[in-house]
């Protein structure tokens, strides 16, 4: 019996629930054809789509970044001009940014995954849901459209005055796209908050969400915060281009340090929409394969809120060397610190999870621990960036691109990856080959660590970013990076070919494959259109890994219970039969 | 016991669970939408507030070649505008259909009347060429008044905070008349006016940041 304390006596039948193991009508099946797909407000194919397109500029911006290591083989010269480089950086940077980081794990996974963990039928505004779809590719044509104008080669900052005195039409394209491609993020932060608040299945209260929707909480919050700061941003760095209004070109009275400061307000917090949603996925995976109620749900919980809010305070430390105040910078280091706290308070509370759990290797599990030591990394040599005095040593050489790398690869994409391969038999149905997985999982980690660890040394030694050539002393270690880069591309292709190989001829998924406590895995695999048959109601915690599994299943609500707020007292769980 | 979702209205979208619970999400993320509304302009005002530290003499200068007559009274319209599209929402709710669509017309209306002053107002300044950026070019009059380097930046934050505010008017004006049609279908009852109410919402904020914009670029001494 599974009764939970009781506040007012009415009580609701709820009714155990095993899902079905052979779905026959599931949300591929459901409505059929291209023109369905590209018209559907169903958050799963919208959250596939997104996948989609995260993976096909990834795989664009990733096979830039062999080129960009290729042509650093040598110190001279090796395929491509030094103008061409220039671009071909820039663009790296731009689409890994902007069309791979910021939508993938809120817009892909995050669309999936966060209804379902809801008990919801869909987000609050699944039209709305749509449109941000379109939106980015609208904003990702403007960027393709920027190319033909001979492109941009301003680094993916744009900073002024370069931006506003180079290649105008280039500029004015990207930019717009870029302005265009902050609409979905907004749109899709508003969404997914108003699902949060409004949509939660009878029983969710906010002590029993699951941290993955804390993560993806906290993460719109930083989008609908900051995001409209970059619009305006770029608007007006649009209209500079386009008719001198003079509020960033020093040449016309106007403040490139301000500049500065308006896109670093939004960009730095963008980095938190980037990795807070990663943390997110851990949380969720741990658990599942550490078999143990995670540690300290609270502290993960609000250390994502804190990382938010602290995020949107510490934007000048990009701006160190910049001309900006002595006290200022002095502040703003200080802050920096601080955010290392809610991020130790996580992984600390992720390793309590760990400890005397019954630890599974599975592929997931395997990338929350690259994620941990690559992510650990990538966090501390941040906090060293953060010190005024080391920073004016390495800002702008290849100990900050190789820090980045860290946490945004190294932490967010792993998390990803993560995601992707626990998610992967919900979303399909199928399974994906559990060797060639670990085998990927294990050349990702060797082929990143010999890209960006040689960094860390030619960084501190004095190589600057972003530069075509270099001097002979440092070849050593651009080759060694170049040749991990080649690892990292082929355990990608790897990956790409064994989870296309699982779409056709791989084995069917059972619906919890993980044996996981998760709403989303209490489903069919794939799930319902609706996700459920009927409202969920939950009756425990997302994390009660000490209960046995039959005790865990979910209740069905024989009868209608609302969702809002008068009818919460309502839901006492009182079963009639197991199933 | 009946399944609930069966005897829903018609207007209940198929993922919600009832009409209120499909009301307060409306409400919610259009509240949400607002706060990204007041960090887009939110931007403008801290360009605003540096140059202005900077160059607080051209500021007042600049101030004087608008028009605070006609500032003033856009600023009346606006905010009658607020009070009758406030009057359309009381009138769903109170299912006077009649009176909705009323008070939808005078707010377009005087939607158009901000309009076509902002109209003239645009059209006297470029006419003596004070235009945003590389159209500056003003006639010696001006340049006899208005005699600062940087003044082409005091007027390059009025067009592009008064222009991204015309265009939210804009399309609180598409908005209306869409409801105004709709409403002429008989689409809203004291059920159900939940685009009613959240148009609403995005009206009074368009209102607001004129409130902040008027005596901000007009009225400086």
């Amino acid at each position: 019996m599974a009764v939970a304390e009781t506040k007012k006596m009415t009580t609701l039948q709820v009714q155990r629930f095993i899902p079905s193991e052979n779905p026959t009508n599931t949300y591929l099946t459901d409505e059929k054809g291209v023109w369905a797909w590209m018209t559907t407000v169903d958050h799963k194919k919208i959250g596939l789509m997104y996948l989609a397109s995260v993976a096909f500029f990834f795989a664009l911006a990733g096979f830039l970044a062999i080129a960009l290591r290729t042509e650093l083989w040598t110190p001279a010269k090796t395929f491509i001009e030094a103008d061409t480089y220039n671009q071909l950086f820039t663009l790296h940077g731009a689409m890994m940014v902007f069309f791979v980081l910021i939508p993938s794990i809120p817009a892909a996974l995050g669309n999936f995954i966060m209804p379902m963990q809801l008990g919801a039928k869909d987000v609050a505004f699944p039209r709305l849901n749509l449109a941000s779809f379109y939106i980015y590719v609208i904003g990702a044509v403007f960027t393709f459209i920027s190319l033909y104008m001979n492109g941009f080669d301003t680094g993916w900052t744009f900073y002024t005055p370069y931006s506003s005195d180079s290649n105008s039409a280039g500029v004015i394209w990207v930019t717009l796209g870029v302005f265009i491609l902050g609409f979905s993020s907004i749109l899709t932060g508003t969404n997914f908050i108003t699902t949060i608040h409004k949509l939660r299945a009878p029983g969710i209260t906010w002590g029993r969400l699951p941290l993955n929707i804390w993560a993806l909480y906290a993460t719109s919050i930083i989008q609908v915060l900051a995001t409209p700061v970059l619009a305006i941003t770029i608007l007006l760095l649009s209209l500079e281009n386009i008719m001198d209004i003079g509020i960033f070109d020093p040449a016309l009275g106007g403040d490139p340090v301000l500049y500065q400061h308006f896109f670093w307000f939004y960009s730095h917090p963008a980095v938190y929409i980037m990795i807070v949603p990663g943390f997110g996925i851990i949380s969720e995976v741990i658990t599942t394969f550490s078999k143990k109620t995670i540690f300290g749900y609270w502290a993960i919980a609000l250390s994502s809120l804190a990382i938010a809010f602290i995020g949107f305070l510490v934007w000048g430390h990009h701006m160190f060397t910049s001309g900006q105040s002595a006290v200022a910078t002095t502040v703003f280091s200080f802050l920096t610190f601080l955010v290392g706290i809610p991020t130790g308070i996580k992984i600390l509370n992720w390793i309590a999870t760990l400890y005397r759990g019954s630890i599974e290797m599975k592929t997931p599990m395997l990338y929350v621990f690259i994620f941990l030591f690559l992510f650990s990394i990538g966090g501390f040599t941040g906090i060293m960036l953060g010190a005024l005095s080391v920073d004016i040593h390495l800002h702008d050489t290849y100990y900050v691109v190789a820090h980045f790398h860290y946490v945004m690869m190294g932490g967010t994409l792993i998390a990803l990856l993560a995601g992707l391969h626990y998610w992967w038999p919900k979303m399909t149905g199928k399974m994906y080959n559990e060797t060639l997985g670990k085998i990927s999982a294990v050349l990702i980690f060797i082929g990143f660590n010999m890209t960006f660890l040689p960094q860390f040394v030619m960084g501190a030694q004095g190589m600057p970013r972003r530069y075509y050539n270099y001097i002979d002393q440092f070849q050593p270690f651009h080759q060694t990076s170049t040749i991990g880069s080649y690892i990292l591309g082929f355990a990608f292709l790897l990956m790409l070919y064994y989870l296309l190989k699982s779409l056709f001829s791989g084995e069917k998924a059972p619906s919890n494959p993980w044996n996981s406590r998760g709403l989303e895995w209490q489903s069919t695999s794939p799930p319902d259109f609706h996700n459920f048959d009927h409202t969920p109601v939950v009756i425990n915690h997302p994390y009660d890994y000490h209960k046995p599994m039959e005790e865990f299943q979910l209740g069905i609500a024989i009868s209608h219970n609302g969702h809002s707020d008068e009818h919460q007292d309502e839901i006492v769980s009182d079963e009639t039969e197991k199933a | 016991m009946a399944n609930h979702s069966a005897s829903q209205p018609a207007h209940v979208q198929h993922h919600f669970v009832d009409s209120d619970q499909q009301f307060d999400s409306a409400k919610l993320g259009m509240w949400v939408f607002l706060v990204n509304e007041i960090l887009f302009f939110g931007g403008l005002f801290c360009a605003y507030i540096i140059f202005r530290v900077w160059y607080p003499e051209l500021f007042t200068q600049a101030a004087l070649e608008l028009n605070k007559v006609w500032g003033g009274v856009n600023t009346i319209v606006l905010i009658g505008s607020s009070l009758t599209v406030a009057m359309a929402i009381r009138s769903a709710q109170r299912n006077e259909l009649k009176g909705l669509r009323i008070n939808l017309m005078i707010t377009i209306a005087l939607a158009f009347v901000f309009l076509v002053i902002k109209y003239f107002e645009y059209e006297h300044k470029l006419h003596l060429g004070i235009a945003p950026g590389s159209f500056w070019n003003p006639t010696p009059e001006v340049l006899a008044v208005l005699d600062h380097p940087k003044a082409n930046i005091f007027f390059s934050i009025y067009y592009v905070m008064t222009g991204i505010h015309g265009l939210h008017v804009i399309i609180g004006i598409g908005l209306m008349i869409w409801l105004y049609i709709r409403a002429g279908k008989g689409h809203f009852s004291s059920e159900y006016y939940t685009p009613v109410e959240i148009t609403g919402l995005y009206w009074h904020l368009v209102d607001l940041i004129w409130i902040f914009l008027f005596p901000l670029l007009y009225l400086i001494e």
